[in-house]
């Protein structure tokens, strides 16, 4: 079954959550990639605040266009790999109340002892999925630290429509990665006997 | 059509057009899954994406990749003028965003914006005895790349010796430990012998195989297929889900080693399979997967 959410995201719905559950998620998410988490610690800056406040962040470098008029585009917008961002991720969670972070390849055990504390999951996006998920991209609203990161590592404020998604960490202390990779390192075990 | 023009072309179709024969074997793996299952849902996404970065001619995944062109030239032709074609093309399809800006310096930490940088686009040359010309391209993802591994035999750890049951070993290892993080179904590129530095361009250059096809090489076909077979009982799935379908493909190549060495080099490339050919002969272009 499809679980339909849209944020702001109240912790009592994101707590129904389980591992496995395919989502489709609306309304207002952030991009942010290695630079916006470093910044996001070191100097907690607040031009983000509301827009992070029960809503998702998701790791993204897009690629984006300025159509005629000179509003932004996203044209091919797909998960990166989340575990760079790990040493921050549960204290970018606590300090601007997140309920979600979407990417791709799972995260750590601080990450998910942050998930568990402060109500929020770790949602999976589809890894070169790029185009589909750019079309779910209804319209970008705001951009921020452009100049000065670049394209790839810039805050992008964005509403999405259904964007397709699988909770593979929730906030009862599932993961789907660490259940998978004790699973798979016993089969490779087995191979190489 | 220029030259230029006409690798600008190339690169267009790379990032945005998935292989025939990948998405053949995709479209077979989605079959094969059981339905209602993360594994099922994750090809469904991956194909109809395929369908759409066709159609619209935008790139299937963001991260465009690093340029890696392979050009094979005539007696005649001069290196600068590819090299002088290749960049004027990757800084083109920056603008027209069939690429994202990938090439950073490592000293300054400085996205150049345009895809140039020191041996980026890096190009190998080769010069062969033909009168036509083939350019052949690679946009090789980060992620994937990532999880790339070498390994010395004998390996202690999983008691790999210096011999092909050495390198079936870890293979397995390299495979189980990329997990989904190379964007699973994957495929793996494999060179046994060489330096440090050939041995991962072998493993690479096997990309250029396509689906199915073996190595000429008797032993070497048997362990591909064997791996295959193996590799894809490890249940990682698509994106590491679980499910059936963990590679597409095993490509192994070997070269001569020095005595003292034995490396194994494993390259993985994500399903989003970036790779195109062109041949230009008696100047006209014939572009292929």
């Amino acid at each position: 079954m499809t679980i339909k959410l849209k944020t702001p995201i109240s912790e009592e719905e994101i707590r129904k959550l389980r591992i496995g559950d395919t989502v489709l998620l609306s309304g207002v998410i952030v991009t942010a990639r290695d630079q916006a988490h470093k910044l996001m610690i070191e100097e907690r800056p607040d031009f983000i605040r509301e827009y992070l406040k029960e809503s998702v962040i998701y790791h993204c470098g897009p690629v984006v266009r300025k159509d005629e008029n000179g509003n932004w585009q996203f044209v091919s917008a797909g998960p990166t790999t989340s575990a760079r961002e790990e040493p921050y991720q549960s204290d970018v969670i606590r300090e601007y109340k997140v309920r979600g972070v979407i990417g791709k390849g799972g995260m750590g055990a601080k990450t998910a002892q942050g998930l568990k504390e402060y109500g929020a999951v770790y949602f999976h996006a589809v890894g070169g999925a790029g185009t589909l998920i750019a079309n779910t991209v209804k319209r970008v609203i705001d951009v921020f630290k452009l100049e000065e990161f670049g394209t790839p590592e810039a805050f992008w404020v964005i509403e999405v429509e259904d964007f397709p998604l699988v909770v593979t960490m929730d906030s009862h202390g599932g993961s789907i990665h660490k259940e998978i990779l004790e699973k798979s390192s016993k089969i490779a075990e087995e191979l190489m006997k | 059509m220029e030259l230029k023009e006409s690798v600008l072309e190339l690169i267009r179709r790379a990032a945005t057009d998935l292989p025939p024969d990948v998405e053949q074997v995709l479209r077979k793996a989605y079959d094969n899954e059981d339905e209602n299952t993360p594994a099922k849902n994750v090809l469904s996404t991956i194909l109809e994406n395929v369908k759409m970065a066709r159609k619209q001619s935008t790139p299937m995944c963001q991260d465009t990749g690093s340029l890696v062109f392979y050009i094979d030239y005539p007696e005649r032709g001069l290196e600068k003028d590819f090299r002088q074609a290749i960049e004027w093309a990757a800084v083109e399809a920056t603008n027209r965003q069939y690429l994202r800006p990938n090439a950073v310096d490592p000293v300054t930490g400085k996205n150049s914006g345009n895809n140039l940088g020191i041996n980026a686009p890096y190009i190998h040359f080769h010069q062969w005895d033909k009168e036509e010309t083939r350019i052949r391209l690679l946009l090789k993802g980060g992620g994937s790349e990532n999880v790339g591994a070498q390994y010395k035999l004998p390996y202690p750890p999983l008691n790999a010796g210096r011999d092909l049951k050495g390198v079936r070993k870890v293979i397995i290892d390299a495979v189980k430990n990329a997990q989904g993080l190379g964007c699973a179904p994957g495929t793996i590129g494999v060179g046994i012998g060489g330096g440090r530095d050939t041995s991962y361009a072998l493993s690479k250059e096997q990309f250029f195989r396509k689906m199915g096809q073996r190595s000429g090489n008797k032993e070497l076909a048997e362990l591909e297929a064997e791996l295959l077979n193996d590799l894809n009982k490890l249940e990682i799935g698509p994106m590491g889900f679980g499910g059936k379908t963990t590679v597409l493909d095993v490509f192994i190549a070997s070269q001569a080693r020095h005595p003292a060495t034995f490396y194994v080099s494993v390259s993985y490339n994500c399903w989003a399979f970036r790779r195109k050919t062109m041949i230009i002969k008696n100047g006209e272009v014939h572009y292929d997967d």
